[in-house]
């Protein structure tokens, strides 16, 4: 029988039904410690701790801080100290702050090359739909199914529905990875997926780099999905092999095989065009308020739309690129590897950040930040007037010190624009790397299209 | 987790859609290391704004997405800890739907015509055995899937009942254990 790549690897990890085994996973100190208390109250053990692993990310410090005690933060210290005292405990290995493999718990996973095509992929938070750009079933979950997998290597979940985004024709210049999402969450809405694991296919997704490929399964949920997927290919082996946890030789005839067969009947299946895209930037409070780079700030259709204008202090008929900014975040585990800051830097070399903005860029993890350094990125966002930061979370949700200040206005890389995500009273807006490195250097919005023509 | 057989008492209305767990539970109390005690931080910044009211109810109807973005149980935890016991809306946040089966606090899909109806009412009862949710004389259906039911109906322990199933578990491993990742050895 014909099967979707998700179909083969749903049925190759069914231990009852809706009882699924997983292959991998992922903790981090926020979403952990009522699970871990949960397990010493029940005198239970962790299950596999050789499929877990774990890491310090979303309210570490970005100052450089080597070891929790330096954690000025009362309560970040607390949690982080308590990471590692629960990891010490249950045998789960650690990259703790201090550690040159700690970083983003999604960034670190495909570094390190844990995360594996045909696998299935947990961790208590919600973008782990990222690995999926493996050809993974990676899937976010709370906090009392970390504790039922830590438990029991499991997890309960009735089967979500299948969807395919299948994209046509090929992105224009400029157009980047996060825009191709950005504009396809705006196409289906930001419940579109609910209910549905996606598979990302068509022409434009093949010629992807595993980092473009993570930043579009990345933000899978902010259109409501349960997952995204893209099928394993050369491009996704070649990113594995030598990797830490990489099998060696890789098994690519098997990994070949996760492919979705001809003939499939997705439950729902939606194409993009993916030519017609421009670079994007959001002007409200969901990632699915977005407007082509070269709009203007619209009209609001509903009360939804009205209160985000208001939040965001914005008036319809606005042009995008006239939106005055004041800070400009490049980070998170949607756009922070060594790609993204590639392309950042390539943007800003030579030129300053606008007197008006106060820019930061947050490496994803210690090793990005080392190999960003090796290729002298480091010295090209100082010497442009950018914070160079230790790897986290960071500004991306404001758990630790990074965080905007009531009012102030925000070109970020990462993938939520909530009221008050980045800070209370915070406004944000998503972009890409390219987009957010030229509009700190602008202090607004502009097209990268013609703007990096203007200077060739 | 208590059993939950009828659910029944006042409504609360908050009928905004794409209402996002940032908003239900901000960031700063994300960074607690115990379980209980969030209700005081229930939508913590709406909840300065003027006019804002949410009465504390057993059920609270809302809008559709209910619960989108971050994968924080804390969300759960709060309204839980606020009172509530039952979320009615048209449709949820994947993760915060099943974040919440967990803890025993019944989300509720209803058409988006009877959560506005139910919001008037002011007065409902919501029957998970029948899978009705009863108010101004009338009954509107819902969907449930029957494991996430019996869960619920019986306050089940997941990791209870699936440690009990260790056996398969077992054999799964011995099936189909393969070389890595090994996150031990690495």
């Amino acid at each position: 029988m014909a099967k979707s790549l998700y179909e083969k690897i749903w049925d190759a990890h069914e231990v009852a039904p809706g009882l699924i085994y997983v292959d991998l996973h992922m903790v981090h100190e926020v979403t952990s410690p009522q699970a871990f208390d949960g397990l010493r109250l029940n005198g239970r053990r962790v299950r596999r701790p050789d499929r877990t692993l774990a890491t310090a990310d979303h309210n570490v410090p970005t100052d450089g801080s080597k070891i929790a005690a330096q954690i000025a933060d009362h309560l970040s210290r607390v949690q982080v100290e308590a990471l590692e005292r629960n990891c010490e405990e249950f045998g789960i290995p650690v990259y703790s702050i201090g550690s040159d493999r700690q970083g983003i718990v999604h960034v670190i996973g495909p570094e390190l090359g844990v995360t594996q095509p045909g696998m299935t992929v947990v961790c208590g938070d919600s973008h782990t739909a990222t690995h999926g750009a493996f050809g993974a079933l990676a899937v976010g979950i709370g906090t009392s199914e970390v504790e039922h997998v830590l438990a029991t290597q499991t997890l309960i979940q009735p089967k979500p529905r299948s969807m395919r985004v299948h994209y046509r024709s090929e992105l224009g210049y400029g157009v980047t990875p996060k825009d191709l999402i950005l504009a396809t969450i705006g196409q289906m809405g930001v419940s579109g997926g609910v209910g549905h694991v996606i598979e990302y296919a068509g022409d434009p997704i093949e010629r992807l780099s595993m980092e473009g490929r993570m930043t579009i399964c990345n933000m899978t949920i902010e259109g409501g999905g349960r997952a995204g997927m893209v099928a394993p290919d050369d491009v996704t082996f070649e990113w594995l092999e030598g990797r830490p946890a990489a099998p060696d030789p890789l098994p690519v005839d098997e990994w070949r095989s996760l492919r979705t067969d001809d003939g499939v009947e997705f439950d729902r299946e939606i194409e993009v065009d993916a030519s017609t895209i421009s670079p994007q930037v959001t002007w409200g409070t969901t990632p699915g308020m977005v407007a082509p780079v070269t709009g203007e700030v619209p009209e609001p259709r509903t009360e939804g739309e009205e209160r985000a204008l208001r939040y965001m202090d914005l008036a319809p008929g606005t042009p995008i690129r006239e939106i005055p900014l004041d800070r400009v975040f490049i980070g998170s585990c949607t756009n922070s590897r060594i790609g993204d800051l590639r392309a950042a830097a390539e943007v800003v070399k030579g030129r300053q950040v606008s007197s008006s903005i106060d820019a930061m860029v947050v490496p994803g993890s210690q090793q990005v930040k080392a190999q960003a350094e090796a290729e002298g990125l480091d010295e090209v966002f100082r010497s442009a007037g950018f914070d160079w930061r230790s790897a986290g979370c960071s500004m991306c949700l404001g758990m630790n010190p990074d965080i905007l200040s009531p009012g102030e206005r925000c070109a970020s890389t990462s993938n939520r624009n909530f009221e008050g995500r980045q800070g209370r009273g915070g406004r944000t807006h998503l972009v890409s790397p390219e987009m957010a490195a030229a509009a700190a250097v602008e202090g607004h919005f502009v097209d990268i299209r013609d703007w990096e023509r203007a200077i060739a | 987790m208590e059993p939950i057989q009828v659910i029944e008492g006042g409504v609360t209305a908050l009928l905004r859609d794409d209402v996002d767990t940032d908003q239900i539970m901000p960031k700063q109390f994300l960074k607690r290391v115990e379980r209980t005690g969030y209700g005081e931080f229930l939508f913590y910044d709406w909840a300065k704004e003027p006019g804002w009211e949410l009465p504390h109810n057993p059920i609270l109807a809302t809008g559709r997405n209910f619960g989108c973005g971050s994968s924080r149980e804390h969300a759960p935890w709060g309204l839980e800890d606020y009172g509530f016991k039952a979320i009615v809306a048209p449709s949820f946040g994947d993760i915060f739907y099943s974040n919440c089966t967990k803890i025993g606090l019944l989300p509720v899909v209803l058409k988006e015509e009877d959560v506005r109806a139910l919001a008037g009412a002011g007065e409902a009862a919501i029957d998970l055995e029948k899978q009705t949710v009863a108010f101004s004389g009338r009954e509107a259906g819902f969907e449930i899937d029957p494991d996430i039911k019996h869960r619920l109906l019986n306050g089940l322990d997941d990791i209870g009942v699936t440690l009990g199933n260790a056996d398969a578990i077992e054999r799964y491993e011995a099936d189909r254990e393969r070389s890595g990742p090994v996150t031990t050895a690495l």
